[in-house]
């Protein structure tokens, strides 16, 4: 039972999750926390972890959660393979008919504007993850407040700062990087927390 | 080829962190430059349909790639079963090599994960580590929000779309609305508004052409 459900939620995941991996975030984090195979906790250190570690986040998460639901490899490989499958199936059928695609519904304005609509709509699932993030278990005291501003600022230092020299652009660019903005919060966290 | 497309996949998928995006340089360089499997103008075309597909975008362009690699590199002394079949192997090849590292990887991390997550010392660096990962999540959104109506950002119902995108973020924080019907909601949307804005166009000119009949 638990079996079809971890199936059932993540191919659903698979089938609407458009525009990337911090849009299918959204997703994962509405399916997980409805059927309580994590508290929002786990929810966050997964994403940190899938951060710093190689591959999709969505691939990374899926095996997450398929583990700590089933405590068993099968639930992970079940979790990911029901997610990948939706964009399989349509991707193979896109093969099959690409020639036909590309040069027909490159300018059919009712393909063209679903996704320019499903950009936007995308927009609003991570807003609503991230606003979903900003519990007490995610922000304990004035600390987390300042790394998240510290971190939400370095992250859009590129767009704030147009420098023409290439030295100061690429510290921005280095400093604007999220692997080691999570490697750093945590170096922060140990010394502020122990 | 197999063996050739899995590898190419197999280390694509181990050597970049942070998501599907950063995959697509890598990708590109072994798959169009080094392999020439398929040319520029046909990883383009890829990208923009590995987009618009749902899923993962790393592994709909390792589907895509694997298909297209495998029907052009078939061996026809084979056999007609032969030839259909090998396409879907190469898929499965490419596929398994871009999953397999990350599902280790974290697959390894969840097992150990949770003895050491109640160390002092590990739950310290959590607990740091936890509002930057909100901040990393909602940070992106301000130039997300700039590219999504490309190239002019408030023209042609930017605006609006802007707002339904807030609507919808209320929706999923207060309401606690599935992104599902978010998703679904906005495809009905977008397409009842191309319809009315195509009739919109049809009337408008057939009004303008009929003086000149009369």
């Amino acid at each position: 039972m638990l079996y079809l459900q971890l199936f059932l939620s993540f191919f659903k995941i698979g089938l609407f999750g458009f525009g990337g991996g911090l849009a299918i975030l959204s997703l994962i984090q509405h399916e997980v926390l409805t059927y309580g195979w994590m508290t929002e906790q786990e929810f966050v250190d997964i994403v940190a972890i899938s951060q710093v570690t190689p591959g999709p986040i969505g691939i990374n998460c899926a095996t997450y959660v398929g583990y700590t639901a089933t405590q068993s490899v099968w639930g992970s490989a079940l979790a990911t393979g029901a997610m990948i499958l939706p964009g399989l199936i349509i991707m193979l059928v896109v093969c099959k008919v690409y020639l036909v695609l590309s040069t027909r519904f490159a300018d059919n304005a009712y393909f063209q504007n679903t996704l320019r609509y499903l950009r936007f709509a995308v927009l609003g699932l991570i807003a609503a993850a991230a606003l979903l993030l900003i519990t007490p278990a995610t922000f304990i005291d004035h600390w987390s407040v300042v790394l998240f501003g510290a971190v939400f600022v370095l992250t859009i230092l590129p767009q704030l700062i147009h420098s023409k020299q290439p030295a100061v652009k690429k510290i921005i660019t280095t400093l604007s990087h999220p692997i080691l903005l999570i490697v750093l919060a945590g170096v922060a966290g140990y010394v502020i927390y122990s | 080829m197999l063996l050739q497309l899995f590898w190419t996949y197999l280390k694509v998928g181990t050597f970049t962190l942070g998501g599907g995006y950063a995959m697509l340089p890598l990708i590109q360089r072994e798959v169009v430059d080094y392999r020439k499997w398929i040319d520029e103008t046909e990883f383009l075309n890829m990208i923009a349909l590995a987009q618009a597909a749902p899923g993962l975008i790393a592994v709909n362009s390792a589907i895509f790639i694997g298909h297209q690699v495998g029907a052009k590199h078939v061996t026809p002394t084979k056999g007609r079963v032969w030839s259909r079949i090998y396409p879907y192997m190469a898929v499965g090849a490419a596929v398994l090599g871009a999953v397999l590292p990350s599902f280790v990887i974290i697959l390894a991390i969840a097992m150990v994960f949770e003895q050491y997550s109640s160390m002092p010392a590990v739950e310290a660096v959590m607990k740091g580590v936890r509002p930057a990962v909100v901040a990393l999540i909602a940070a992106p959104l301000l130039r997300m929000a700039t590219k999504a109506n490309n190239p002019k950002p408030f023209r042609d119902g930017g605006v609006l779309l802007l707002s339904w995108a807030l609507v919808a973020a209320l929706l999923i924080w207060l309401a606690g609305v599935s992104p599902v019907y978010i998703i679904v909601a906005t495809i009905v949307l977008a397409l009842v508004a191309t319809w009315l804005g195509e009739r919109h166009r049809t009337a408008s000119t057939n009004k303008r052409s009929n003086p000149n009949n009369k």
